[in-house]
């Protein structure tokens, strides 16, 4: 059995069903795979990865880790390790003594444990801080103490609530490279819960993207990204996201950065579409210009991300030609929201 | 740029117009501080009720104490003599005096322990979710809630020596009142009748009676453990105990000690349930200081007596605070 981690018809509600924070969920988790579960506040994602843990019992449906079905057991028969968004370091204990206390909750020998502690604090860089208190660890470090007590038992999988969320943006990005350096060193399967899109891309092997309680699409980044199951999913997804002008009850979606000069892609099967722009910004290199789209359907606000590369003279009050290259585009039924085949434009 | 701004959004533009519009105030009106603005005069009328309070009723009785404890001032004569230190040397010299004050260490250590413990285990249910929790909570809350005097009342019934409640158990569950039984032939206890009886019964309803504020304040402390401590030591695999004995302990033990601390307060300073109870009986068996205090200087009129031992109280639980407080402040704990 490959999958680490199943979830089978998991829902769970609170408040005497009135509130279904996971609503029919299956998902599976491959050996060593980074999974990313990705989506707005109040999707469902942490508690998801709570009942995923034990510290949820879900109203219906199983978990299996391991190929046991674990839904009743309690956290510690799960052979699992959560990093908390919070770190919950114990306050009162040594950073030694924080990484100890799971394997003196399994009852390890002194001289095993010693060396395990050994092993994960040098893995992690922290030897220097073993004797401190966490209220004297910086926030990188603190992350680094959470994830060697999450190490130490090397559980079967690692489920990580937003861990990076606490950190400044300057260290969060540094701390992602080590996350995804530490998770590639150790092989372990992880389960990682965030509402930004860039470290799932980052980080995820395959990105789980929730909504209201719901899987709208599992897949590879560039999956999720360039071929969105949903409406839900193209707008969630990219920074701007997804175009969508409706025409004859589908919705025609298109990537920012496929909205082209006419005269910057002069070959290929082009659909033609005046763009009227009348804000522009100027980002890191690129220019993204705010604009009403015609030609298409009805007139649409859209946004178009010119890379560096396009050097197109462009004035905000301007109408432009612009083309979208036919592969680029993405239909959407009107109605149920899901991909649909190509219409002819 | 700017352009495309000002002709796409005129609402902008009015905006600014707008904002420049209002004149300042007139002249006349110049900027003022009004009372409400001025915090120092503001922390000065909102402290002065509590400082007469503490200064009238806290303060001049405590100053009068002292007072007295080195005078001669008795309730037939209240002339005040100087005396030195002879009230404090006939103390001294009295095995009550003594008695009293073991008796009072005895009451408060048993008290404060019993207290913290069960104050601890009440917390626990306090903050459990359950059906008719309400009711619990309510029922827990009761003996605090209830004034002191009719709560001992109502125990002196319960441990009356021939009527008692708990001693008609007793006999009917084959514990008391048969040939061989556990607690003893007799048919009667004596609860307040035989000295270690006495003190374990007075101890007990101070405790019944206290232990709902310690749990309370307890509660509070528990409720402050950030959730999350309690799931991450579980997602590590610790069971109850080694949650309870390695996070939640710890992590409650300031306020632990400040419910302790209000223990040994309200015990050492405790006197209505001694003297409703036991009167400091038998044989002085149950006299504590402020029973002590309270029979030699009102009941017995001699003021400077009474003072002197009831002074007496005042450094031990000084003491006693100090080193609670100072222990608080080293368990650093977040």
């Amino acid at each position: 059995m490959s999958a680490v981690v199943t979830v089978r018809d998991l829902v769970k509600t609170f408040d005497h069903g009135k509130v279904r924070a996971i609503d029919g969920v299956d998902l599976a988790t491959e050996q060593g795979e980074y999974l990313v579960l990705l989506g707005p506040s109040g999707c469902g994602k942490t508690t998801l990865l709570r009942t995923i843990a034990g510290l949820e019992r879900p109203t219906t449906g199983q978990v299996w880790i391991n190929g046991f079905d674990v839904t009743g057991l309690p956290p510690r028969a799960r052979r699992i390790a959560m990093v908390f968004q919070s770190y919950a370091l114990y306050p009162h204990k040594t950073v030694h003594a924080n990484i100890v206390f799971p394997l003196r909750a399994a009852r390890m020998a002194r001289p095993d444990r010693e060396q395990k502690v050994r092993w994960a604090a040098e893995l992690l860089g922290i030897i220097p801080l073993l004797g401190r208190k966490p209220r004297q660890l910086s926030g990188g470090e603190r992350q680094r103490v959470a994830l060697a007590r999450a190490l130490v038992r090397e559980p079967a999988v690692f489920l990580l609530d937003e861990p990076l969320s606490n950190l400044d943006a300057q260290l969060r990005a540094t701390a992602r490279d080590e996350l995804k350096r530490f998770q590639q060193e150790i092989g372990t399967t992880t389960i990682y819960v965030t509402h930004d899109q860039a470290e799932a891309m980052g980080l995820g092997d395959r990105i789980a993207v929730l909504s209201a309680g719901q899987v709208r699409q599992v897949g590879h980044p560039v999956e999720v990204y360039d071929d969105p199951a949903d409406t839900f999913v193209a707008r969630f997804i990219g920074s701007p996201p997804m175009n969508l002008v409706a025409r004859d009850g589908v919705l025609v979606g298109f990537r920012p950065e496929h909205l082209l000069p006419a005269d910057a892609v002069p070959a290929g099967d082009r659909v033609r579409l005046k763009l009227a722009v009348d804000r522009m910004e100027y980002l890191s290199g690129d220019r993204h210009l705010y604009g009403r789209v015609s030609g298409l359907g009805p007139e649409t606000r859209v946004v178009a991300r010119l890379p560096a590369t396009v050097t197109s003279p462009i004035t905000a009050g301007e109408a432009y030609d612009f083309v979208v290259l036919r592969d680029r585009l993405r239909f959407f039924d009107a109605r149920t929201e899901r991909r649909t085949d190509p219409v002819p434009l | 740029m700017s352009s495309v701004s000002a002709g796409a959004d005129p609402g902008a533009v009015t905006a600014v117009e707008v904002t420049e519009a209002p004149t300042t105030g007139s002249p006349a009106a110049a900027p003022r501080k009004r009372l409400a603005d001025r915090e120092g005069a503001l922390a000065w009328i909102f402290l002065m009720p509590s400082v007469a309070y503490i200064i009238v009723l806290v303060g001049v009785p405590f100053a009068l104490a002292i007072g007295f404890a080195f005078s001669d001032v008795t309730a037939g004569d209240p002339s005040f003599d100087w005396v030195g230190l002879r009230n404090f040397r006939r103390a001294f010299d009295d095995p009550v005096f003594w008695q009293s004050l073991t008796n009072t260490v005895i009451f408060t250590g048993v008290s404060m322990v019993l207290i913290v413990l069960l104050g601890k285990v009440l917390a626990n249910i306090l903050i459990a979710n359950f059906r008719g929790k309400w009711l619990v909570r309510f029922v827990v809350l009761l003996p605090w809630t209830t004034p002191v005097a009719l709560s001992s009342i109502a125990w002196l019934w319960m441990l009356d020596s021939i009527f008692s409640p708990i001693d008609w158990v007793l006999r009917e569950v084959g514990l008391l009142g048969e040939q061989g039984a556990l607690l003893g032939s007799g048919s009667n206890m004596y609860w307040l009748g035989k000295p270690g009886l006495a003190m374990a019964s007075v101890i007990a309803v101070h405790v019944w009676r206290i232990t709902p504020l310690a749990a309370v304040i307890m509660m509070a402390g528990l409720v402050a453990i950030p959730r999350d401590m309690e799931e991450a030591a579980q997602v590590d695999g610790a069971g109850y105990w080694r949650r309870m004995v390695e996070i939640t302990i710890p992590l409650v033990l300031p306020v632990a000690a400040v419910a302790a601390l209000f223990g040994v307060v309200f015990t050492f300073t405790d006197f209505a349930v001694v003297d409703v109870l036991t009167r400091g009986g038998p044989n002085n068996s149950t006299q504590v200081l402020t029973s002590w205090a309270f029979f030699r200087g009102i009941e017995g009129g001699d003021i400077g007596q009474g003072a002197a031992t009831a002074l007496f109280i005042f450094p031990i639980l000084l003491a006693a605070a100090i080193a609670i407080l100072r222990a608080v402040r080293r368990m650093d704990v977040r």
